[in-house]
């Protein structure tokens, strides 16, 4: 081995992962990576692109199922491919060590925190009780968790996810390892939180001079920590180069489609009013949760405080905000999923808030929702034509009339006619989420509810349905309440935002302007965090370089 | 924690007053206790004054509440078959009974809780299948040709134990030992067969939850990430079969006690239906529910302990 290849903490070479038995279809198709001390590269791509796949080999964690068939994963010039088991054990944590994506489930639900990390040293080191105790309180401090010694006695459940990430992070670098995997670690935290472990991540890197390996479908992320990026598309490198070349330069047309469809934080121009009559108004919407006692009187939680806001047909109103902050309880209050404590929600002039259900069922048919997950939100057993014309059938159209409609919705929303006919898992998710609008639409709603409706879609898809969605708008008419978590997509879908922080409404107004120059805080807080706002991807370059005239044009909101 | 236990504990009172009232109606609705009580050939004078000597002419409700108060006296009457007071005859059954279940619930646990783990962490393999098979056969054969098979082999065949019968374990060890080993082998397969496919499904489960992999990640042996890490986290459901298992121990393996001539309150309960013997019939049952109760209430107060998401106000 020569001397610079030497220096490589990760060298991986050919790498070839597939099924077990089928090594012709392969899963990850010679894969080629290198990682020096102290750098952070990032493996980006979409669902299926093999970065997990990648990260788990590495590790030595692949489900049995797997095999890796050709190629070399050389950790400081140690193949861990061959090395054995036992060898493969000391390695991880001592000399690589792995962060994952869900913080709420990576740490065993019955054991203390502390004593997860302290695992660690009985295992690796021969420290001394008191001592292993000393180095996880200096963890702890160092990922700078509060009131440790509470800490160090919790279990997960009593912990934020943030809180657990930073616990996981302790555990993965209390060793010092030369190489630390993170598996998109931030994607399951909210945007504020997510800023946080991110610099985290960065600060220890620096200190202990751990070389990152960085797995994120994020290019925002990309833009804000990488050092270096490689583009995996299903299973193949694409590209792979400093960050600043990449996100300037791109060289294949993947990684361009894949820049230019990051939603961009810069406001779209705003829409002229339209003066079409209102379809949704909530006054005053209240939603309180009271955690009874038989004998005490129960805990009250305020998940929605004095919501008010109107919505005309044709236009989009967003609702952002962090977890808890009780967007998602006004979709539920405004679909009447859940009843409100107090409150208006007036739909085409009608106040639905409080009506029997016997007579809300003749204005359910006026809004309709999308949810986030399409995986798991469409009948796995029968077909999706059916599960389209249920609604229509429950208000008399007849079955033939419905299934008609049906094939001509599924154009309408970009897919073959004939799709009516196919099972739900017969569709990849973007294709899920198209049919789960159709199956909003056959209703004829005038307001359409969106609840992280593009969230769970990568982020090529994500574009396509939110296109779909403006030109549906369009054609329909549709008022669209849009609830989301990200401000990019905000930014470029939505006429008014409504900022919500812990239930209450902080900030409400035209996007352009709450987006642009906002007036709260929290609002402030939460643009400041968003990762890779400076940049531009869609015109590969940053904002600041931007001249005046020119308007950025995302590729989410290009179609008005 | 305490507030929660006292509140349970109360609340087995409701529970065990609505079985009370339950058997009470039902061994009513059965028929005059009086004419049961003086036989077919009784005149209707001296069926009046046993009536008259029981209290059944005062109103339903008078009689039930003295009921109830006989027996929170420990007062459950008198055997209609022996003229033996009920609570005398089922502390004399409870032993035999109770030494069953606790050297079954035993040696099932720890040949099932590994056999469990084992399968599950080999899945699909000749060990598994093993297991699996093990499992079929203790659930689908029935008890007592097992017992007999054991008898005929290793009591009549080897000669190693004796055929039938209890000592109590007051009499020595070795005797109490020789003559419990067989009806507790025969029940083990049963529980070996329950409780090890418990194991193996909520292993195979929580096997896939990320903080295995995690575990993993940590580069501990297989052995603590299956140990410390999985099984802790399986003990709610096994801790909830071993419970039930007990429980239906204690109210009465019939077959068991038969095949095996035990004097526990499995055969008690039978013999008391087959002579109509109303008074051990209504304390035997009340005497199950009661097991049931207190072995949930158990359970419920272990959940704590094995779990610390679960917390009670």
């Amino acid at each position: 081995m020569s001397a610079a290849q030497g220096e490589n903490v990760l060298d991986i070479r050919g790498l070839h992962i597939a099924l077990d038995g089928l090594a012709d279809a392969g899963l990850v198709k010679g894969l080629d990576l290198t990682i020096r001390p102290g750098e952070t590269h990032c493996l980006v791509g979409e669902s299926g692109s093999g970065k997990s796949l990648t990260a788990l080999a590495t590790m030595g964690l692949l489900a049995p199922v797997l095999k890796c068939t050709q190629g070399q994963i050389l950790l400081n010039g140690e193949d861990v491919l061959t090395v054995s088991p036992r060898r493969l054990r000391r390695l991880r944590a001592t000399a690589m060590s792995m962060i994952f994506q869900e913080p709420m489930t990576a740490l065993n639900p019955v054991a203390r925190v502390g004593r997860q990390i302290e695992e660690v040293l009985e295992n690796h080191s021969n420290l001394s009780p008191r001592q292993r105790k000393g180095r996880v309180m200096e963890m702890m401090e160092a990922v700078h968790l509060p009131d440790i010694e509470r800490m160090y006695r919790s279990y997960p459940h009593q912990l934020s996810g943030g809180q657990r990430q930073r616990i996981m992070i302790a555990m993965a670098l209390i060793m010092k390892p030369k190489l630390l995997i993170a598996d998109e670690p931030t994607t399951a935290l909210d945007v504020t939180t997510q800023a946080q472990i991110l610099s985290l991540v960065q600060e220890l890197r620096e200190k202990q001079g751990t070389a990152v390996l960085f797995i994120t479908h994020d290019m925002g992320v990309v833009a804000e920590i990488a050092d270096r990026v490689t583009v995996l598309k299903l299973g193949e490198v694409m590209e792979s180069h400093p960050t600043e070349q990449l996100l300037r330069h791109p060289r294949t047309d993947y990684t361009r489609d894949l820049l230019q469809s990051v939603p961009s934080h810069v406001p779209r121009p705003p829409r002229p009013d339209s003066g079409t009559p209102e379809v949704l108004r909530v006054d005053g919407l209240n939603k309180v949760y009271v955690e009874g006692g038989w004998f005490t009187k129960g805990r009250e939680t305020h998940a929605a405080k004095d919501v008010a806001f109107s919505l005309k047909k044709g236009r989009t109103v967003g609702i952002v905000g962090e977890s808890g902050s009780g967007k998602s309880t006004v979709a539920r209050c405004v679909m009447r999923l859940i009843d409100p404590t107090s409150g208006r929600i007036e739909i085409g002039g009608t106040d639905i808030a409080t009506l029997k259900p016997a007579a809300l069922k003749p204005h359910r048919r006026k809004f309709q929702i999308v949810f986030q997950d399409p995986m798991r939100s469409l009948n796995p057993r029968i077909e999706v034509g059916e599960s389209i014309i249920e609604g229509p059938l429950n208000f008399g159209v007849s079955r033939k009339a419905a299934l008609a409609r049906a094939r001509e919705l599924m154009q309408l929303v970009g897919l073959p006619a004939s799709a009516v006919d196919r099972f739900p898992h017969q569709f990849s998710g973007g294709q899920r989420q198209r049919i789960a609008i159709a199956r909003a639409l056959a209703m004829e709603p005038e307001v359409l509810v969106a609840d992280e409706a593009v969230s769970a879609l990568d982020v090529s898809v994500q574009a396509q349905v939110l296109r779909l969605l403006a030109e549906l708008q369009d054609r329909l008419g549709l008022g669209i309440l849009f609830i989301t978590h990200d401000l990019g997509v905000a930014a470029q879908i939505c006429d008014d935002v409504i900022v919500m922080k812990l239930g209450e409404v902080v900030e409400y107004g035209p996007a352009g302007r709450v987006l642009a120059s906002p007036r709260h805080a929290y609002t402030k807080a939460l643009i400041e965090a968003a990762p890779g706002r400076h940049w531009d991807f869609a015109n590969f370059r940053p904002f600041a370089e931007e001249t005046p005239n020119a308007g950025p044009h995302g590729a989410a909101g290009s179609a008005h | 924690m305490l507030g929660y236990v006292v509140q349970r504990i109360l609340a087995t009172i409701p529970v065990m007053g609505f079985v009370a009232l339950i058997v009470f109606l039902l061994l009513r609705l059965s028929g005059d206790p009086a004419a049961m009580l003086a036989g077919d050939a009784a005149t209707p004078e001296v069926i009046a004054r046993i009536r008259e000597n029981l209290g059944l002419n005062d109103p339903l409700y008078v009689q039930f509440f003295r009921w109830i108060g006989e027996m929170l006296r420990g007062d459950f009457g008198t055997s209609l078959l022996s003229g033996t007071p009920v609570t005398t005859m089922i502390l004399q059954r409870m032993e035999p009974t109770i030494s069953l279940a606790l050297t079954t619930i035993f040696l099932s646990v720890i040949i099932a809780v590994p056999l469990g783990v084992l399968a599950a962490w080999k899945q699909g393999t000749l060990i598994d299948r093993f297991v699996m098979l093990l499992s079929v056969i203790g659930f689908s054969v029935p008890v007592f040709v097992i017992g007999y098979m054991m008898i005929a082999f290793f009591a009549i065949e080897l000669r190693w134990f004796p055929v039938q019968g209890f000592r109590p374990i007051g009499q020595g060890i070795e005797p109490f030992l020789s003559r419990i080993t067989l009806p507790t082998l025969t029940l083990t397969l049963l529980y070996v067969a329950l409780i090890a496919r418990i194991t193996r499904t909520s292993m195979l489960e929580i096997l896939n939850d990320d903080y295995i992999r995690t575990a993993r990640a940590k580069g501990l042996p297989e052995g603590k990430v299956l140990l410390r890490h999985a099984l802790r986290n399986c003990s709610v459901p096994i801790i909830t079969v071993i419970g039930i298992g007990f429980a239906l121990i204690i109210s009465g393996v019939v077959v068991t006690e038969t095949v095996f001539n035990l004097p526990g309150l499995g055969r008690l309960t039978v013999d008391a239906v087959l002579a109509r013997d109303y008074p051990v019939i209504q304390a035997v049952i009340l005497l199950s529910s009661l097991v049931y109760v207190v072995v949930n209430l158990l359970i419920d107060i272990a959940y704590v302990f094995l779990d610390p998401r679960i917390r009670y106000q």
